[in-house]
């Protein structure tokens, strides 16, 4: 017992304990300082702001990068989110069923298009699928191709999310519905999936988000002018112009809708947070 | 007695291994008021659940108004909606006000249309006192209040039979007095209920019998008075006594049985 009392007692030789931890804070400043002063030396400006910020060429991509580009992606983006939410759902619920082969089913799809990049996918939806039955035509052109591969993906992670919410939801719901004549199928859709849909809201759109991004992948499928969205549109402007400015506006076209939503979900965390309190 | 309104054949239930109900046999009349006590672990809430198939049971038959719930073919649903439940956990839906929780069953469950559905939900809000409280959300009321917007939903499905499944015992004490009102209400009214509770007092004023359960069947089943008043079996003797008089237990051996939850 008495050696812990001793180790307790400050030192008298050398640093005290404040004194250490001063230092190291100290030190941590000076290495940041050091870092943006070195890049900031380094950089070529005149350089950099000739190949990002060209403000004739950001002009000029203007109204057609918010009307056209950021209109398609949102397009692609929430057409890619109802199919991946409706499917979610079916697989959440084949997944949580009394039924073995649906179970096994869900899981299935789950581990496979969870583990498959999403270009892979695109690229399936746009090549192989023509080419292995010639003649069908996947409804809606790009846009059905997109809100396709796109759902296919975010199927598999909402189907996830969808049933760990069904499972938040407390037993005693389930019971209090059936005791009052409510059949199981009747009793998930009035009272255990409203609940469980708050519970995830903000992982649903944080999966928005991700999607967002994903949605530049459309460029694989081959678009027309019409249909090019964020990433296609900057990239191509910065082909033929030679510069990177393109890329960097569309950079931030992305950021204006991925930050508030990130905002959001944030709020929407803290409340839930505080709801369980 | 005339045909009994809840009758229990014979009845197993066993969770695995555990042989919760061993053999009940329980027969309640139209419109008496049957309170079950018993320490924890005797299979009291087992019984209640199993009346209106919340539980399986393993072997018996159960009959409610006439109809055989343990038949395989029987339209559960159905028979559900004439056995309220009461839980001691309320489980009102936290995602709908007061009023919605009554209403929607009633929509959903019965078809009733909106207007119907929205006078029997504030006629039955009403009784249990809570008219005030009709666009709350159930999170803003307090545990005694949630109970009796509990009781009015079912109330609300016009049941000929309620189930109460240790209504009081997530209650703080000084809320029990408003809930059991209410219940007592029900039983002047000549509801038929079956009451799984601690609450001797109500037990002994308002039940017309009392059984009493330990270790998965029953011991004894009588009025109040001679269950709760002059009980012939040292088990009910030794659970009343610790019961009524915690304060003068002693020290003992833990069994199974008397290995306390939060009740």
């Amino acid at each position: 017992m008495t050696d812990t009392d001793v180790q307790l007692q400050p030192k008298k030789k050398g640093l005290t304990r404040r004194q250490k931890r001063r230092l190291s804070r100290g030190a941590q400043y000076v290495v940041f300082v050091a870092a943006v002063t070195a890049f900031a030396l380094a950089a070529d400006w005149d350089r950099l702001r000739n190949q990002f910020a060209q403000k004739d060429i950001a002009e000029q991509m203007f109204p057609e990068i918010i009307s056209l580009a950021l209109k398609n992606t949102v397009l692609y983006t929430l057409s890619g989110f109802a199919v991946g939410l409706g499917l979610g759902m079916v697989i959440a619920l084949m997944r949580l069923s009394s039924v073995g082969p649906y179970r096994w089913l869900a899981g299935v799809y789950i581990e496979i298009f969870r583990g498959l990049p999403a270009l892979l996918i695109f690229i399936f939806i746009g090549v192989a699928v023509p080419l292995a039955f010639p003649g069908t035509e996947i409804p809606g052109g790009t846009y059905g191709k997109v809100a396709l591969a796109l759902g296919l993906v975010a199927a598999a992670y909402m189907a996830e999310t969808i049933r760990a919410g069904i499972q938040a939801v407390p037993k005693g719901q389930m019971e209090a519905a059936r005791s009052l004549g409510f059949s199981p199928g009747r009793a998930m859709v009035s009272i255990i999936i409203p609940q469980a849909f708050r519970i995830i809201l903000p992982p649903l759109t944080n999966e928005l988000v991700l999607l967002f991004k994903d949605s530049s992948l459309v460029l694989f499928l081959g678009v027309t002018l019409e249909e090019r969205e964020l990433s296609k549109y900057g990239r191509d402007l910065a082909s033929t112009t030679a510069n990177s400015t393109p890329i960097l506006v569309a950079g931030l076209c992305y950021l204006l809708i991925t930050i508030p939503l990130g905002f959001v979900v944030r709020r929407m965390e803290a409340k839930a947070q505080e709801a369980v309190k | 007695m005339s045909r009994p309104e809840i009758r229990v054949r014979d009845l197993y239930k066993s969770f695995g291994a555990n042989e919760v109900l061993r053999g009940i046999d329980l027969d309640i009349g139209q419109g008496e008021v049957v309170c079950v006590i018993g320490p924890s672990g005797s299979g009291k809430s087992t019984l209640l659940r199993c009346v209106n198939l919340l539980e399986e049971p393993t072997k018996g038959q159960v009959f409610v108004g006439g109809t055989e719930l343990t038949d395989p073919d029987v339209d559960i649903d159905a028979v559900r909606r004439r056995i309220g439940m009461v839980f001691q956990q309320f489980n009102l839906f936290p995602h709908l006000t007061v009023t919605e929780n009554l209403t929607l069953p009633q929509r959903r469950v019965l078809g009733r249309d909106k207007a119907a559905a929205a006078k029997a939900a504030a006629e039955n809000l009403e009784r249990v006192g809570l008219s005030e409280k009709a666009t709350a959300y159930p999170s803003s009321l307090s545990g005694g209040q949630q109970q009796r917007v509990a009781i009015a939903r079912a109330l609300a499905m016009g049941p000929e039979v309620m189930l109460f499944d240790e209504p009081t015992s997530a209650l703080d004490p000084e809320l029990v007095g408003d809930v059991l009102a209410v219940m007592r209400m029900l039983a002047n009214e000549g509801m038929t209920m079956m009451v799984v509770t601690h609450e001797m007092t109500f037990a002994r004023e308002v039940a017309d019998r009392v059984v009493f359960m330990d270790g998965g069947v029953i011991v004894e089943d009588g009025t109040p008075a001679q269950v709760i008043g002059n009980p012939r079996h040292e088990r009910t003797r030794h659970f009343l006594s610790r019961l009524l008089d915690p304060a003068m237990a002693d020290v003992e051996e833990e069994t199974s049985d008397q290995v306390g939850g939060k009740d």
